[in-house]
């Protein structure tokens, strides 16, 4: 994407300004391919649940999420300019972890608080509880 | 890794490294930085998972349906996504050391950022001002911490903003000042990466639900 982004990450004089670490600061045509992409990952969704365009609700759901998750790469590429050699990895590493993370507690906290709402429904008369 | 080991043969090679290489002042911020970025990213998660869990408990009070405007959400999310590409363009003058183009540009992106909490406080204010506040339902305590969160730190990345700015106008985009613009830059893309689950999850599938 852009010119200076070195794949070497030597710790050589340069090092501190920053440029020469993998790192990638983008250019006008990355951050304008980012913007464009973004608008339409952004438009189709609202359009979608604005009009209701799509009759079946799941469909429009798994679309609108499918394009979140999408826009969340292109962000992530155009954007914040992630790659595998910034700071030799790590950055990548840290997402990596940070992804591996979210996903067991988003998935566990909303799959058993699914379970125990489910099997608590009934709600009992609490008055004759000890 | 702290002070030359001497080998019995002052000829031997040595295969470690004896001198602790050079450290340049900020040659790790951006790293860590980005690890601050991950460590909120898990803060958003929780709330995530909390919304989740509690996103559908309206206590028979009012629901996404009836409370959230998506055209005033759509206005929002354009804002912050113009307010994402005019940081790019300040980023890229920056690069290129147009001290007075990298401040007009930051002062666009602060703009848009303004406009983003506004609209956001005068959702926040219409809703309470109806009666649904964080106190009716789990739904609503949910939604208030998750967007509220999100606000606050826009809040604390227009702060930091200006005090950049105003940084850049008296010492020039010096190293440290490109230093921290990246930081800011990072941060600023962060949050726009998190409004994609808010609005995602929280209006899109909330109107839907």
């Amino acid at each position: 994407m852009s010119a200076d982004a070195h794949a070497s990450h030597g710790h050589d004089d340069a090092h501190g300004r920053g440029h020469d670490d993998g790192r990638d600061h983008g250019s006008f045509k990355s951050y304008m391919t980012g913007f464009i992409l973004s608008v339409i990952l952004t438009a189709i969704p609202f359009w979608l649940v604005m009009t209701g365009a799509i009759e079946n609700k799941n469909w429009t759901i798994a679309i609108v999420v499918a394009f979140a998750m999408v826009q969340i790469v292109v962000h992530m590429i155009y954007f914040l300019h992630m790659n595998t050699t910034s700071d030799a990895g790590w950055t990548m590493m840290a997402l990596i972890f940070t992804v591996i993370v979210v996903v067991i507690a988003l998935s566990g906290s909303l799959w058993v608080m699914y379970h125990l709402n489910v099997n608590m429904m009934p709600v009992h008369d609490m008055r004759n509880m000890p | 890794m702290s002070a030359p080991i001497q080998t019995i043969s002052g000829a031997a090679p040595v295969f470690y490294v004896v001198d602790e290489h050079d450290h340049p002042p900020g040659g790790s911020t951006m790293l860590g930085f980005w690890l601050y970025l991950m460590s909120d990213c898990l803060i958003f998660a929780m709330l995530f998972a909390t919304f989740g869990v509690l996103g559908t408990s309206y206590a028979a009070g009012p629901g996404p349906k009836d409370l959230f405007d998506l055209k005033l959400v759509a206005i929002n999310t354009a804002m912050l996504l113009f307010s994402s590409i005019t940081y790019g363009f300040a980023m890229l003058e920056m690069m290129k050391g147009r001290v007075k183009s990298t401040q007009m540009w930051l002062a666009i992106t602060g703009l848009f950022g303004l406009a983003f909490l506004c609209i956001e406080l005068y959702e926040f204010h219409h809703m309470i001002h109806e009666g649904a506040g964080p106190w009716r339902s789990a739904f609503l305590s949910s939604f208030f911490t998750l967007v509220g969160t999100h606000g606050l730190h826009v809040t604390f990345g227009i702060i930091w903003l200006v005090t950049l700015m105003v940084q850049v106008a008296k010492f020039g985009l010096i190293e440290a000042n490109q230093r921290r613009l990246m930081c800011l830059s990072m941060f600023w893309h962060f949050l726009d990466v998190v409004w994609i689950g808010v609005f995602t999850f929280v209006y899109l599938m909330g109107v839907l639900r």
